[in-house]
């Protein structure tokens, strides 16, 4: 069973009285539970928040539903973003989401590597397209201007440092 | 003429991110003139400026204001930050190199409009204008340029981050106001426009970060003194996002009129070593292609690229040179918008899944002779034809990069290879 944090369901409690109706807080409280939650929106995610918020579950689960930045299924620790839309397309995101997956051992996008450190997702534009390539990990700031070589070579840095810690 | 740094005078300089920096440079001086003035007066300056909204439809500012009733109903102002047109990326650089200049603009624009809230919706993906937003919300506050009675004038303003959570179509302002609302991004049949009903069906003006921001400029310099830069009809400066084949991709500001080539060339660094122009996507994804020797006629103002039949956009520049396959990158393009169609109408839905399907298939040398012609067809009948603007966007490029690079299909089609990538398909191509 997921449980919010007691920290978490301050934060719930205090989002839902920040905008004109409670509704407009579901994509924060969203945010909240999916990160305490491993990275994805399960359905005891949404039938908690629906408890908590006193929204119908339904209404959460299509707003989670509707959204890409809500994970549906788990994902592992980092969940490689890569924008592979026009400029980016252009200039390599493709080849350069294909070359990461095979370092890490993932056979297709959205499937977990067996180590359950990275899932990829070829993404649409991310609003960055002066640095081509370019990716973006959960929520994390952009990793910019990227060349396959890396790509590849960050991979191979996040492993270390997963298993360092 | 050059680049011209009007609106991004002070880019350069982190201290401008910081509520000190930025009224060390100016800032927040223009809001207490603002406040001076009669509410009407700042929106006749608007329309006198000329400036038109700067997200991608191009409407007139002061007109947009003008269409709020005057019925005493609280009303809304919602910046919209959600910037997902694809090869745009200025509002970024605006929230994260000066995001005073939006708030400042934001109240002058709140006050113009008799708004007592406002909110900013950024995008889901931009943590980190988010985080720049949150700060420096909370520095305007702490000094009294937000909450209650600004700066003694009487004038209350509230103003808040929504962050969205991944969707193109919460750019689209009845989407925005969906999402902000808590449901689902679905866009709403217009009329009634947001103006008359927007948020929780209160009147609501949704303006583009940019477009805000210039606000406090023409209130500083007056409407004749903004149209110093730009055109009759396309007044100012504005902000290009210029990315693809040339030396130095960015954020360019110059004035509206400004030549393509120019930025292209002298701006960007033209084109790569032994590379030449092939074709630009120059307003954004949805912003039909034009070839190189359009280039060069092409001017940046809403007149020259609308007679050219493409417009201007977002100011997103996609410059594309001879090495890329147009079927490849049409490829690419097809598969957003049917990623990005909400799914409510129909020939958007329907329309933007058989086109990908195709696209995708010439591309992965599955084409059949017919393919193109069906596109063109399929294209045709998506226009006009639903609740918002993401059909047409989604048939636009594909009746463009078709239509002017027919040879380029039909080859395609024909060999089952590109005519441009040595003869490959998708999976050589991307290997």
């Amino acid at each position: 069973m997921f449980k919010l944090s007691e920290d978490g369901l301050k934060y719930v409690k205090s989002e839902l009285t920040r905008y004109e109706t409670k509704q407009s807080a579901i994509i924060r409280c969203l945010y909240r539970a999916q990160d305490e939650n491993g990275g994805w929106v399960s359905p005891e995610v949404i039938q908690h928040l629906s408890e908590v918020m006193e929204i119908p579950a339904a209404q959460i689960e299509e707003v989670a539903t509707f959204y890409t930045m809500f994970n549906k299924q788990k994902v592992g620790r980092y969940h490689v973003q890569v924008c592979c839309t026009l400029t980016c397309g252009m200039l390599g995101g493709r080849e350069l989401t294909d070359a990461m997956m095979k370092e890490a051992g993932c056979k297709k996008t959205g499937e977990t590597s067996a180590d359950g450190l990275f899932t990829f997702s070829k993404v649409e534009c991310l609003g960055s397209c002066d640095t081509a390539p370019m990716l973006q990990i959960n929520r994390d700031p952009y990793i910019e201007s990227l060349s396959t070589e890396k790509a590849v070579q960050l991979v191979r840095d996040l492993r270390a440092k997963a298993k360092g810690h | 003429m050059a680049e011209s740094k009007y609106l991004t005078e002070h880019y350069g300089k982190p201290e401008y991110c910081t509520l000190d920096g930025y009224k060390k440079l100016g800032g927040y001086q223009v809001l207490e003139k603002a406040l001076k003035m009669q509410p009407q007066q700042i929106i006749d300056e608007v329309k006198a400026s000329g400036l038109r909204g700067r997200g991608g439809a191009g409407f007139a500012t002061g007109v947009k204001w003008g269409f709020l009733p005057n019925n005493g109903e609280p009303r809304y102002l919602l910046c919209n930050a959600d910037e997902s047109e694809p090869g745009t990326f200025k509002d970024r650089l605006m929230m994260e190199r000066a995001p005073h200049q939006l708030i400042e603009g934001m109240i002058i624009s709140a006050f113009a409009i008799k708004a007592k809230k406002a909110y900013i919706y950024i995008r889901g993906e931009y943590t980190g204008p988010a985080a720049i937003l949150e700060k420096a919300i909370a520095e305007a506050k702490a000094a009294g340029y937000l909450g209650k009675n600004i700066l003694g004038s009487g004038f209350d303003l509230d103003l808040d981050l929504y962050i969205g959570a991944g969707a193109y179509i919460c750019g689209e302002e009845t989407g925005m106001i969906s999402s902000l609302e808590g449901l689902k991004g679905q866009p709403k049949l217009k009329p009634p426009f947001p103006a008359v009903q927007g948020y929780l069906r209160k009147p609501t003006i949704v303006n583009n970060v940019e477009t805000l921001a210039a606000v406090t400029y023409i209130i500083r310099d007056g409407a004749a003194g903004y149209r110093k830069y730009g055109t009759e009809k396309s007044a100012g400066t504005k902000l290009f996002s210029i990315s693809g084949n040339v030396n130095k991709p960015g954020t360019y500001e110059v004035p509206l009129g400004y030549k393509l080539m120019d930025l292209i060339n002298i701006e960007c660094g033209g084109m790569k070593p032994g590379r030449k122009l092939k074709a630009v996507v120059p307003g954004g994804s949805s912003a039909p292609v034009i070839t190189a020797e359009e280039c060069e006629r092409a001017t940046l103002d809403y007149e020259c690229l609308a007679q050219m039949g493409t417009m201007l956009g977002s100011g997103a520049i996609i410059v594309i040179d001879d090495s890329n396959c147009m079927v490849d990158v049409l490829s690419t393009i097809t598969h957003f918008y049917h990623h990005e169609s909400c799914g409510q109408c129909t020939p958007c839905r329907e329309g933007t899944g058989w086109m990908e399907k195709i696209v995708h298939g010439i591309v992965h040398g599955e084409g059949k002779p017919g393919d193109i012609d069906l596109l063109l067809k399929i294209a045709d009948q998506m226009k006009g034809r639903t609740i918002c603007a993401l059909s047409d966007a989604a048939a636009l490029p594909v009746l463009s990069f078709v239509t002017k690079f027919r040879d380029e299909f039909e080859y395609f089609i024909r060999e089952k290879k590109s005519k441009v990538r040595g003869g490959q398909i998708y999976a050589q191509m991307h290997a």
